[in-house]
């Protein structure tokens, strides 16, 4: 029977519910319909099964990752667990910079279809942590309010570029021609749509079949399903009943599928048996004999349009709509077949409603015939059971007001009753128990609003378990049917019903800790508009300044191309690496990569390439090396947590397997600064990119080429890797080229004038940014010598000359200059003295007796200590003189901060 | 009785004059701003159009305004960015953030505006940056960063502040303008070699070239009171006498030995504000005797008023280092050589001074040491009996004659003593 594969991990134990329905033998697969996870320490396992909304583990613990289940499928050791997923967002998936395209706030709950090729949508079946519950919201409404926090929206699509809304029938994976497992469900579905009474009879005789492919539902061929078919039989159904005694509660509704075939068919009997004998009264009888305490209500909020009529009335009005239904009931079968326009248009109630919308009228006459069918039914029984019981009824609208789900608004709560009878309308479509009552339980969650499928079930398992011996013990198909239908609905009712309940307490339980106190940092707007450049030289000036981007960086080709090829490799294998670029201030090594990530991100825009992340740190910017931890987990996932806590948050993500997991390329500048002792910080950096999983680029950049060698140790240096880049001072040719073609043809500079900024600045780092704030600065000289020479109005050589003056000119021979009569003497004590001595240091009262000579002999009279003590001082200060702690007082050790040639130079011109 | 009420009189009457004291020294004292800094009028130009430029196109700027202590730094900024801010277009658009060194940068964030919470220097750091990197070109506000004391800056732990705000001002994110103050010509070979290449080698110099002329019109200028003052009559009596006290020889003899020690305002001020309180309802005018007697407080050199409080035996264990260190060109001496020299002086010259017990001796010379008018060489935590630890004299050759010539009453065979070539 089942085989238990058990295993531990993170304290889960996942083990396949019932056998494989289905077998690849090319691929070795064996599928399986539904899974049970056990948490240690729970009594209660949650189970998933497919098409349910289920999370999955991934690097955020608060934020788990939510898929709808598709397959669930073993390898040939039967080791392996591999569950095919449909994935949905949140947005903190969302990258960062595309938040902004959705064009509101998110809703807290608010998740997104994902729609994306390149995202692996295989993941191991034990990464799943249990089921949720999903909604979908129609794009113009608004989201519910008061509803349970663990329940899920969904309302727009992602498709990684942009938002869009979200085409309900892509909510039903089965129909999604996107969903990658080409089930067999498609093709029933289409089969259903049919209104056409001659379909609903080919239907019915083709009951068997289609009960069989149902059963091969899983498994990817038809083929299969027939041959499974055969197997099926009412054996198999016994044992999915003995399971479910066996196993009370979650498991069930793998059950229910495996069960489907059978209840197919009965399904079929029964409508066949409706069609004849259209007899509510069977049904009630049959509802009847159920003892009461086991009857199950199964209370779902899909509003489907059939039963809108019903919707319409509150607990209370059922007595009144009962005589309207039974002459529905008596206006026939033929007309319940087609009926539901018709229904929908006597429908009194407005409050039935905007949100149900045309689509679901287009979905209507797709599925009207089986649907009003099934509709018609449930809905005698219903009421039958409303007749016998109000109590129950309202019972049952308590518990589905204690639902989490649906605190309906008042404004909806004659929605909300509506609801609840069309829940219960659905709940006895689940009794007749066939796949398209499972279809459209799916379906409900396109086809209809806001109302998540909430099912309550009031049933004792003596009941089950009573109506699993009636089961296994009836023959006749009808009887059978009618069992399993019940026992199906029960069982579903049941698994829905629980594991929400228990998803939520597993979701909330690490509440997110997010600081309320958050402040947005941001700097306050200007009242006025930033005025535009006027004349040329304010548009050079603007074109120069170093902040302003180019749209290329020239004489940076090769280097751009070999970043651009390593890290394209990189993203386009899913692999990981390190590189390492060095080079002066200056030289354009952070404005390359950013050039090569903006244009990597222009092709993953165009899908040439995969969507990856790119993470930029800054060693200057932050005050601890391990602050670097802090940083990348924040900006990877928006968590806040201390540096060792991120480490670890950090280490995890990197070297768990995660799915759906984008290439993230991170970018270290000032990469000298994380060094610390143990070196662990650039260690972690270095080592995540080589774990398998990691998918991590990381480019690191310091300015010296032997960074490596210098300060990492061998295993950090290991790490590193060889992938080494230097960049090389820019030559006065790249200099000047860069000018050019920042100033993109806005003449304001005289050829001559740039040469000489080139070559100059060349001739001293190579550094652009200098080059550029000369240019900038020559540009203002030349603005304010503008009005009073009559020049060509270009930058000339004499504005470069002097603004290269300004820079680079040493300010000590002017500040020479402009000291005191008694400053200028004390410098010529200070050269005396060292003349003297023959020494290039002196003691403040060794300088003060040649001072006070000096005095004498400019005639001046001497100054006194303290007066000499304070030109000293301020010589000092300046960092003319290089002083000693001034508490040694006349032993103050003096030097000379500049070349004595220059003080006597400086003198000398005065 | 007659007498005090004249003086209730006069002091009425002169509320003029302590009216025109008041708005001296608020002058004096930079509690108020000048109209318009002397002599910076370029580097005033220069530095009001940068800030413009960051305020009205915001336009990212780095700036350094170098120049020695008291050359009116701070005083030109704060007329710029009065200036700055009375323009109309620049009003409303600019945040300023004053920093010191001593200031953390929460309170940086604090000056921001913004809602500052008690958060780590990392936390703070990561918070200001991710504003600064939100803002815009056309549409942030300016935001200047005044740095007083640049270099102290340049000695935080890996610069960091200065790295990001610099780079910040290199980079396409909010305009701000980096204004830095300091008094070291030098201070760009402080910064990293990344810092120091963000950062856009501005640099405002205030060297003074004023000549001695113009210095008097300063001080003229200083001392004048206003045209819009009360008391028109006596604005005028003042004024005129000041423009005598200028032209006045002595004072003129004073102002230049002033100018000659150093160019900047901030000595003048203290020379000046001193001259004027000492203007009082008995005398309403500035006299030359004033400022004399300022100059005399100002001029006077720190160590002599200490040797005029010191007694006779103090003063003879000073001659006797002094002829220590004539001896031994300034070699350091211990107590006991001293005490030697001092008993040959009783010994062979002295009349007038009696023999002293060497412990009497030891304890004066002891409280030279208090005084640190003499200093052990090796800050002393060897184990030499106190005798024989070696000394230094704080005191300059010309400190110790000056003193004798002014002690009170001294003794003229110490006098001679002093004077004589060897002990």
């Amino acid at each position: 029977m089942s085989r238990y594969i058990t295993r531990l991990r993170m304290r889960r134990t996942y083990k396949w519910n019932g056998r494989p329905v289905g077998e690849d033998r090319k691929l070795k697969r064996q599928y399986y319909e539904s899974m049970s996870i056990s948490v240690e320490g729970k009594t209660e396992d949650a189970t998933v099964s497919l098409g349910q909304y289920i999370l999955i583990e991934g690097d955020d613990d608060d934020n788990p990752f939510v898929a709808q289940l598709l397959k669930l499928y073993t390898d040939d050791s039967g080791k392996k667990k591999t569950a095919v997923l449909q994935w949905f967002v949140r947005m903190c998936e969302v990258p960062q910079n595309k938040r902004k395209l959705l064009g509101r706030d998110p809703h807290p709950q608010e998740i997104f279809f994902y729609q994306d090729r390149s995202c692996d949508n295989e993941v191991d079946g034990e990464t799943i942590l249990g089921a949720v519950q999903i909604e979908y919201v129609p794009v113009q409404d608004p989201f519910p309010v008061g509803k349970s926090r663990d329940i899920l929206f969904v309302k727009l699509l992602w498709d990684t570029k942009s938002f869009r809304a979200l085409d309900p029938e892509l909510m039903q994976p089965s129909q999604s021609p996107k969903s990658p497992p080409p089930s067999s469900r498609g093709p029933q579905t289409r089969a259903l749509p049919t209104p056409d009474p001659s379909v609903m009879k080919r239907a019915m005789s083709g009951i068997l079949t289609r009960g069989s492919m149902s059963t091969g539902k899983m498994s990817s061929s038809e083929a299969e399903s027939l041959h499974s078919a055969s197997k099926l039989s009412a054996a198999k159904a016994l044992s999915a009943k003995r399971r479910s005694q066996a196993v009370s509660g979650p498991q069930v509704r793998k059950k229910l599928d495996l069960c489907s075939p059978s209840k197919n068919m009965s399904r079929d009997d029964v409508l066949g048996e409706l069609l004849d004998e259209r007899s509510e009264k069977t049904l009630t009888s049959k509802l009847n004999t159920s003892p009461t305490g086991r009857i199950s209500i199964s209370i779902r909020l899909t509003p489907l349009n059939l039963n809108k009529e019903e919707c319409v009335s509150p607990l209370s009005s059922h007595s009144p709509d009962k005589p309207r239904m039974t002459a529905h009931d008596k206006d026939d079968a033929a007309s319940v077949f087609l009926g539901v326009q018709p229904i929908e248009d006597d429908d009194p109630e407005p409050l039935i409603n905007t949100g149900r919308t045309p689509r679901k009228r287009e979905a209507t006459p797709r599925r009207a015939g089986l649907r009003g069918l099934k509709a018609r039914t449930p809905s005698r029984r219903k009421d039958s059971a409303a007749l016998r019981e109000p109590a129950l009824a309202a019972l049952a609208e308590e518990e589905h007001e204690d639902s989490p789900i649906n605190t309906a608004a008042t404004s909806r709560s004659k929605r909300k009753s509506a609801q609840l009878v069309s829940s219960r309308i659905k709940k006895q479509l689940n009794l007749l128990g066939n796949k398209i009552g499972l279809q459209s339980d799916g379906e409900d969650g396109d086809d209809d609003d806001c109302f998540i499928p909430s099912k309550i079930d009031l049933q004792s398992s003596s009941d089950e378990e009573e109506e699993a011996k009636i089961d296994s013990e009836d023959e006749l198909i009808v009887k059978k049917h009618r069992g399993s239908g019940t026992s199906r609905s029960t069982e579903k009712t049941r698994v829905s019903a629980r594991t929400p309940r228990k998803t939520p307490s597993k979701k909330t339980a690490p509440a997110t800790p997010r600081t309320p106190r958050h402040a947005t940092p941001s700097i306050p707007s200007r009242t006025a508009p930033a005025r535009k450049p006027g004349n040329v030289l304010e548009e050079a000036r603007a074109r120069l300044h170093v902040s302003s981007v180019p749209e290329s960086l020239p004489c940076r080709e090769q280097e751009f191309q070999d970043i651009y090829n390593f890290v394209e490799s990189k993203v386009i294998d899913g692999t990981g690496g390190c590189m390492y670029i060095s080079g002066v201030p200056g030289t354009g090594k952070t404005a390359t990569v950013h050039e090569v990530i903006r244009s990597l991100q222009q092709s993953a825009e165009q899908d040439e390439i995969p969507h990856f992340r790119f993470i930029e740190i800054n060693g200057m910017k932050m005050t601890d090396p391990h602050q670097a931890y802090v940083q990348i987990l924040q900006k990877l996932t928006d968590q806040k947590a201390t540096p060792d806590h991120a480490a670890a948050l950090l280490e995890k993500r990197f070297s768990a397997p995660a799915p759906k997991k984008e290439t993230v390329v991170l970018l270290v500048d000032e990469l000298d600064l994380l060094w610390t002792r143990k070196q662990n910080v650039m260690y972690n950096l270095f080592d995540w990119p080589t774990r398998r999983n990691a998918r991590l680029v990381v480019l690191t950049i310091a300015n010296t080429m032997d960074l490596p060698e210098r300060i990492m140790i061998n295993r950090v240096a290991s790490r590193l890797g060889l992938t080494r880049m230097s960049f090389q001072p820019y030559t006065f040719k790249q200099l000047q080229q860069i000018i050019t073609s920042r100033l993109n043809r806005v003449k304001a500079f005289e050829e001559d004038a740039l040469q000489l900024v080139s070559r100059k600045v060349a001739a001293l780092s190579g550094d652009a940014r200098r080059c550029l704030d000369i240019c900038r600065r020559a540009t203002e000289i030349c603005e304010h010598s503008g009005s009073q020479k009559n020049s060509s109005g270009l930058v000339g050589m004499s504005h470069v000359m002097e603004a290269l003056d300004e820079m680079f000119s040493s300010s000590y021979i002017s500040a020479i200059r402009c000291a005191s009569v008694q400053e200028q003497l004390f410098l010529r004590a200070v050269i005396a003295e060292f003349r003297r001595l023959g020494l290039e240091e002196a003691t403040f009262q060794q300088v003060f007796v040649q001072h006070q000579a000096l005095c004498r002999v400019e005639g001046l009279q001497p100054a006194n200590v303290s007066e000499g003590l304070t030109v000293c001082q301020r010589l000092g200060s300046c960092r003319l003189l290089l002083l000693e702690g001034s508490r040694l007082d006349l032993f103050l050790r003096i030097r000379l901060n500049v070349s004595q040639d220059d003080v006597l130079y400086a003198l000398k011109a005065d | 009785v007659q007498d005090r009420c004249g003086c209730v009189l006069m002091m009425l009457c002169d509320g003029v004059c302590v009216q025109a004291q008041k708005l001296l020294r608020e002058r004096l004292c930079h509690q108020k701003l000048p109209d318009q800094p002397v002599g910076l009028d370029s580097q005033y130009k220069h530095l009001l159009e940068l800030l413009r430029r960051t305020a009205v196109h915001g336009e990212s700027n780095s700036v350094l305004i170098v120049g020695p202590r008291g050359s009116g730094k701070t005083m030109l900024l704060g007329c710029v960015l009065r200036e700055l801010m009375s323009l109309k277009e620049a009003q409303k658009n600019v945040l300023l953030v004053e920093l010191n060194e001593k200031l953390q940068l929460c309170n940086e964030t604090k000056s921001l505006g913004f809602l500052v919470f008690q958060g780590s220097f990392a936390e703070n750091l990561a918070f200001l940056l991710e504003a600064l990197k939100k803002g815009d070109k056309s549409s942030s506000r300016p935001v200047l960063f005044v740095l007083d004391e640049f270099d102290l800056f340049a000695h935080h732990k890996n610069q960091t502040l200065l790295y990001n705000l610099l780079d910040v001002s290199q980079s396409a994110q909010t305009p701000v303008a980096v204004l830095g103050l300091t008094c070291r010509l030098d201070v760009l070979e402080l910064l990293e070699k990344r810092v120091k290449s963000r950062f856009s080698h501005r640099q405002i110099h205030l060297f003074s070239s004023l000549s001695f002329a113009q210095y008097l019109d300063v001080v003229r200028a200083q001392l004048s009171l206003p045209p819009d003052f009360p008391d028109p009559k006596f604005s005028d009596e003042w004024n005129h006498s000041v423009t005598k006290l200028c032209e006045d020889k002595t004072v003129e003899e004073i102002l230049r030995r002033n100018f000659n020690g150093s160019k900047d305002f901030r000595s003048l001020h203290s020379l000046l504000f001193l001259a004027v309180s000492r203007v009082s309802v008995s005398h309403s005018t500035l006299r030359e005797a004033d400022l004399i007697e300022a100059w005399r407080l100002i001029s006077v050199d720190s160590k002599a008023n200490v040797l005029h409080g010191l007694s006779i035996l103090e003063l003879c264990l000073i001659i006797a280092m002094k002829h220590l260190n004539d001896t031994y060109d300034g070699e350091p001496f211990n107590f006991q050589m001293v005490h030697n020299e001092f008993k040959k002086f009783i010994q062979r010259k002295s009349h007038s001074i009696h023999k002293f017990e060497k412990p009497v001796v030891m304890k004066a010379f002891e409280h030279l040491l208090q005084l640190e008018l003499v200093r052990p060489v090796d800050s002393g935590v060897c184990k030499v009996q106190r005798e024989y630890q070696l000394m230094r004299l704080m005191l300059e050759h010309g400190q110790v004659m000056e003193a004798l010539q002014r002690y009170p009453q001294c003794p003229t065979d110490v006098k001679q003593w002093a004077l004589s070539a060897f002990g």
